[in-house]
């Protein structure tokens, strides 16, 4: 919304700079999110407060200037020159402006008023695209002299209007400095939903009011009426009270269509709207003044759309399919809870939204017949939003207009009018009023507000900081009995009005003035929270085991996830409704396909990546409204083992065993219990190099190398990739609560080697668990350091050499003891798996 | 007999002295304290001494021979002491040259950045609770104040989920804040399911509620769909505006440093009543005014408020009898202006050179 200061100042006095306004406005909830400068004095560097442009136009430089005589240049057809006053004395003063040329050499009946530039004039470049800041200065133009400049809007930075110079009423004073003529400043307040009051000049003028301490001044809303009276010259007919609460009319007759007074159409366009014409240019002044959206009908299409008769407005819904064309040329088809504005023949404009093509406005109207309604604000913002239709009506009554303000809006556009359009206003109005709004009384108590707010006002101090928002304040007792204002529709009843009420005792208080103070309330009590500490542990043991934490879109699509594993693209996803992009379009299923999208583009720069993810995957879930969002844990690991380093030459990549350990590590730092890996299949994985892991029978996920294939659809290269993903919640759930250390022997261990042959197909898993059984209590540990292929131990056998460790808890293992051990244990071998003691 | 020890003694001690490396001593030590030593041949030869001699001679020789043995130890300790400094001196290394780094794991930044949050409020009372990121219209919207085609809604662009419904209403989306874990917060503490009268008396409440949220957006330089919201929420009978200034006040302090203040602006949001906007006096440049702050010496960091009694009354708690307040901020936009860090696209881009300078 932006507001300008001088339109601002015609309701309350403003004695404090505008930035200090600006702020005041901020800490206020009416945030200024930008100010513009039109020709005022703007801050100078370092420290400000907001957004600034615009331009300063310094007293010696910018002046009205008077145009006496146009001239033509000696050399250019396109140039004139101009013999001009500035004030001071006489200056030749050449320019292109369209609108000079066909006076060249003609007498002027009166002077022309302009906007004059002196020479070294700081000013935004007229002649070209784009906003650049040029210094006039002394240079010759075809032969001729030029120094300074009759500006345009763009030049002074007001609009990016470049066409031609800006002219200035007649009774402008010569010489005066520009700035003090016209000069101004625009705040671009944002307007949140609850200060919908304030999307107007008015609105803001009152919060300026009670921030500053200073009084209102509200309007005149008189009309001088003249004409026959309007009753029986157009009728009002309701239909649903809910959505159209109020339905005003008013009559203007023999206006003459023409451009609005010079300072109408500069407050316009300071506010950011196109001057038309008066009749159109005093309804949008209305708007921006009051609030207040009205719509102007061509009074005569009516009539002749009833027959010569007089008209009846009708208010309803829209039948199924019908159609209007809107102003802006479209022809709409309306859902059935659209309000239409009618008459007897058919709709004349969607309601509160958008007029109708036909009865609007033209050069030609003579009588103008105006409304003043309000609707409900929800089906306003319903069918602005279904109809894709944006307007300045529909922007205020989508956040609701209060049906006190139709009143206020018709009497100050008749009058307006009539003082621009020299027509004669018929006297009173059609008011059809079947729904006025509560207006609820809230009633506050200095208990209340130390209870919401911790400060302690008494109840006239109350009533003080409320009054100047027009609340009618009663105080009864201890008691303040506001009633709320009738421009507002955002204060509620009972405890949300008090609520509402808080809200502005601490704005007109001031935020900054309510004191900081610690919680004195009772501590709650507190709940065990293991979950999410296990969640937050298992990261800090991944981090710990060297690997890097990724967090990726959760938005993909099933083809991106496809690309690891071709059938994931049949799988059921959450899939979005309004996704920004198709490869946006849902939800994760899986973490992988993600993960490696990282390590894709990080491979371009970086051969060695250890990676992991860990947080929701979303499976939907059948007959039921939400999925479930179940956690996994994805690791990837590629590149070299270690990092890179000046003496180690070409250091080994990281393989399968690489992963595993990574695995083991997490589950022995988590105490989960015995890890059991068996081979596994997986459509993205190696055959011969994956396996799935379990604790305790609960399977936790499949890892291993990626498959040839699927790495080929990355672009990967140059080491195998290996890759989890694991079950994250099955991992939190088999954390257990507790666990108990082992016993530390103080007696020294017994370690020995041990080498066996077995056969390639005995997973080592199986030797080591046969060694674990055979070797008993004693046995506390077990080492595979070996792994050996070769012709001296025969085909399709492999050697697996172990450090194993005795102890006894009790005493010192005598040779003796440890042979004991150790011929058990290779006889369990042999029995078992056929295995040869080796050399 | 005596003279000649003398002699022998001034020689040997003169030869030790020459004797600068291992091999030499040991020669020496051969040479005067093994089987053919001069002191031996001294001894073989007392008896060839007259007998009165022969105490003065022993006792002498063996002193000589202490002396010996002491002086080799000194001496080997001495060349010891050498031998070990020239061994070191051929073993200096470039030290220059770079070390060998273990490949270290890094939490997230902005997982470090929810931690040192959840940490500072945990230590004020407060405990995380974590909801879901697919979340009904209801408890993303309507439970928090934000009926249907409220004007609200637009301040908060939603990705709608495609669910099977019968009329063109999307019950579910992707939730737009951490704010539904509001109401799940309170109705887990208050039991409340929605229905029925409010609970009796149900505990007071403190919760810090991280998580990832999504917003229908163009991922730009400024904006992404999905970033991480750390919303609080503290309920009880006796909860001010006042302490929601020093909850945030002392926050700031600890997360910024201990002179960063705190300002308030009125603002809005639907399911707080008063509602703020909350500024940290910029910590870059310590409110001078800077690029970051542009110029205002004041960084937008946190929306906060008191608990809509409606929103309280949705969660089991009386609105007459309790009251609360809720905060909210964004780890990325923290994380970002603590590291002059000016693209938010960098953070799930995965990218290590990003990630590894955490």
């Amino acid at each position: 919304m932006l507001i300008p200061l001088s339109w601002l100042k015609e309701f309350v006095e403003i004695d404090i700079p505008v930035e200090e306004l600006a702020r005041k406005l901020t800490l206020a909830g009416l945030e200024v999110e930008a100010i513009r400068y039109v020709g005022l004095p703007m801050p100078k560097e370092g420290k400000h407060d907001f957004k600034i442009s615009g331009l300063e136009w310094p007293a010696d430089k910018f002046v009205v200037g008077a145009i006496y005589e146009v001239k033509p240049h000696p050399n250019a057809d396109r140039l004139v020159l101009c013999r001009l006053d500035d004030g001071e004395q006489e200056h030749i003063v050449l320019t292109g402006a369209p609108s000079l040329l066909p006076l060249k050499g003609k007498k002027l009946e009166k002077p022309l008023k302009v906007a004059y530039a002196r020479e070294g004039a700081r000013l935004y470049d007229g002649h070209n695209p784009g906003w650049k800041l040029i210094t006039l200065k002394r240079t010759k133009i075809r032969g001729v002299v030029s120094y300074s400049m009759v500006c345009s809007e763009k030049e002074l930075a007001i609009s990016e209007e470049m066409d031609d110079i800006i002219y200035l009423p007649d009774d402008a004073p010569v010489g005066m400095p520009l700035a003090e003529y016209m000069g101004d400043a625009v705040l671009d307040i944002a307007i949140t939903p609850n200060m919908a009051r304030n999307a107007n000049v008015l609105g803001v003028a009152r919060e300026t009011a009670a921030l500053l301490g200073k009084p209102l001044h509200k309007p005149s809303l008189e009309v001088l009426a003249e004409g026959k009276p309007i009753q029986g010259r157009a009728a009002v007919k309701i239909t649903n009270p809910e959505l159209n609460p109020r339905f005003m009319l008013g009559l203007i007759c023999n206006v003459e269509i023409k451009p609005s007074p010079f300072w109408v159409q500069w407050r316009l366009k300071m506010a950011g709207m196109r001057p038309i014409n008066n009749i159109v240019d005093a309804t949008n002044y209305v708007m921006l003044e009051t609030g207040e959206p009205l719509h102007a009908f061509d009074y005569d299409v009516l009539v002749k759309r009833a027959g010569g008769k007089p008209p009846t407005i009708i208010t309803r819904t829209a039948h199924k399919g019908e159609k209007l064309t809107t102003l802006d040329g479209v022809e709409r088809t309306l859902d059935e809870f659209t309000v239409l504005v009618c008459d007897t023949v058919g709709p004349l404009s969607i309601a509160g939204v958008m007029g109708g093509e036909e009865s609007e406005v033209t050069d030609q109207t003579r009588n103008v017949l105006l409304e003043a309604a309000s609707w409900n604000f929800i089906n306003i913002r319903r069918t602005a939003q279904k109809q894709k239709l944006s307007s300045e009506a529909a922007y205020r009554f989508s956040r609701g207009v209060h049906p006190a303000l139709a009143e206020v809006g018709l009497r100050r556009v008749l009058e307006l009018m009539r003082q621009w359009s020299g027509g004669t206003v018929a006297k009173g109005f059609i008011d059809e009023y079947p729904l006025p709004p509560k207006d609820p009384t809230v009633v506050i108590t200095p208990e209340d507000v130390r209870r919401w707010l911790g400060i302690s006002l008494t109840p006239h101090e109350i009533a003080d900081l409320l009054t100047p928002l027009e609340f009618e304040c009663k105080i009864v007792d201890d008691t303040v009995y506001a009633k709320t204002p009738p421009h507002r529709l955002d204060i509620g009843e009972g405890v949300i009005g008090k609520a509402d009420l808080m809200e502005e005792i601490a704005r007109m208080y001031g935020y900054d003035r309510i004191p900081e103070t610690r919680i004195a309330d009772e501590l709650p009590p507190q709940r065990p929270n293991p979950d999410l500490e296990r969640e937050e542990h298992m990261r800090d043991i991944l981090t710990t085991l060297g690997l890097q934490e990724i967090i990726t879109y959760r938005l993909t699509s099933p083809e991106r996830e496809a690309r690891l594993v071709p059938d994931y693209a049949k799988e059921p996803y959450v899939e979005l409704v309004n996704p920004i992009a198709p490869d946006r379009r849902a939800m994760r299923r899986h973490l992988l396909p993600g993960l490696l999208e990282v390590a894709e583009r990080n491979a371009r720069f970086r051969n060695r990546q250890a990676l992991f993810d860990l947080g929701p995957v979303f499976h939907p879930r059948e007959g039921e409204l939400l999925p479930d969002e179940p956690r996994r844990l994805a690791i990837l690991l590629t590149g070299d083992r270690q990092l890179p380093h000046w003496e180690s030459g070409e250091p080994p990549k990281m393989d399968f065993y690489d992963l595993k350990g990574v695995i083991e590590a997490l589950i022995e730092a988590l105490h989960l219990g015995e890890a059991e890996f068996e081979p596994a299949e997986h459509p993205a994985l190696h055959p011969g190099k994956s396996a799935q892991v379990s604790v305790e029978g609960i399977p936790l996920g499949v890892f291993g190398e990626l498959h040839p294939e699927a790495q080929q659809r990355y672009e990967i290269e140059g080491a195998p990739v290996l890759v989890a993903e694991l079950d994250a919640d099955a991992i939190i759930d088999l954390i257990p609560d507790g666990y108990a250390l082992k016993p530390i022997s103080p007696f020294p261990p017994v370690v020995e080697d041990l080498a066996v042959v077995v056969d390639e197909a005995v997973p080592a898993a199986q030797v080591e668990a046969v060694i674990r059984k055979a070797g008993g209590k004693r046995l506390v540990d077990v080492q595979l350091f070996d792994v050996y292929r070769g012709p001296q131990i025969g085909e399709g056998k492999k050697s697996l050499a172990y450090h194993l460790t005795y102890q006894d808890m009790e005493k010192t293992l005598t040779d003796k003891d440890a042979a004991k051990i150790r011929k058990r244990i290779i006889k369990a071998l042999q029995r078992e798996l056929k295995a040869q003691l080796r050399g | 007999m005596l003279e000649e020890l003398e002699q022998i003694r001034a020689e040997a001690l003169a030869k030790l002295a020459e004797a600068n490396d291992a091999k030499a001593l040991e020669a020496w030590r051969v040479a005067y304290l093994g089987r053919k030593s001069p002191l031996k041949q001294v001894f073989t030869q007392m008896g060839k001494l007259p007998p009165e001699e022969r105490p003065l001679v022993g006792k002498r020789t063996n002193e000589i021979r202490r002396e010996f043995e002491a002086a080799y130890e000194e001496r080997a300790a001495a060349i010891r002491q050498a031998e070990l400094r020239r061994a070191l001196a051929e073993e200096r290394l470039d030290v220059t040259l770079p070390g060998r780094k273990p490949a270290p794991g890094r939490l997230h930044p902005v997982t470090q950045t929810i931690r040192r949050i959840s940490e500072i409020f945990a230590e004020m009372g407060f405990q995380v609770l974590r909801s879901r990121e697919v979340e009904t219209d209801e408890y993303n919207f309507q439970l928090l104040n934000i009926p249907p085609h409220h004007p609200a809604r637009e301040m908060q662009d939603t990705f709608y989920v495609k669910t099977q419904t019968e009329d063109d209403t999307y019950p579910v989306v992707l939730r737009t804040h951490t704010s539904p874990g509001q109401i799940h917060a309170m109705r887990m503490m208050s039991g409340y399911t929605g229905e029925g009268p409010l609970p009796e008396n149900p505990p007071p409440l403190r919760v810090i509620l991280p998580g990832m949220v999504y917003r229908y957006e163009q991922i730009t330089a400024r904006s992404e769909i999905q970033f991480t919201q750390v919303e609080g929420l503290a309920v009880g009978h006796n909860i001010t505006f006042s302490d929601l200034k020093g909850t945030l006040a002392d926050f700031a302090r600890r997360m910024f440093g201990p002179e960063a203040r705190v300002r308030f602006r009125a603002s809005h949001f639907p399911f707080t009543e008063p509602s703020a906007e909350v500024d940290v006096e910029c910590f870059l440049c310590g409110g001078k005014g800077c690029n970051v702050c542009k110029h205002t010496g004041w960084l937008e960091i946190l929306g906060a408020g008191m608990v809509h009694p409606v929103v309280l009354r949705n969660g089991g708690y009386d609105p007459e009898k309790y009251s609360g307040f809720a905060f909210g901020m964004g780890p990325e936009r923290i994380t970002m202006l603590r590291h002059y860090i000016e693209d938010i696209r960098y953070f799930w881009s995965g990218d290590l050179r990003f990630l590894e300078q955490f």
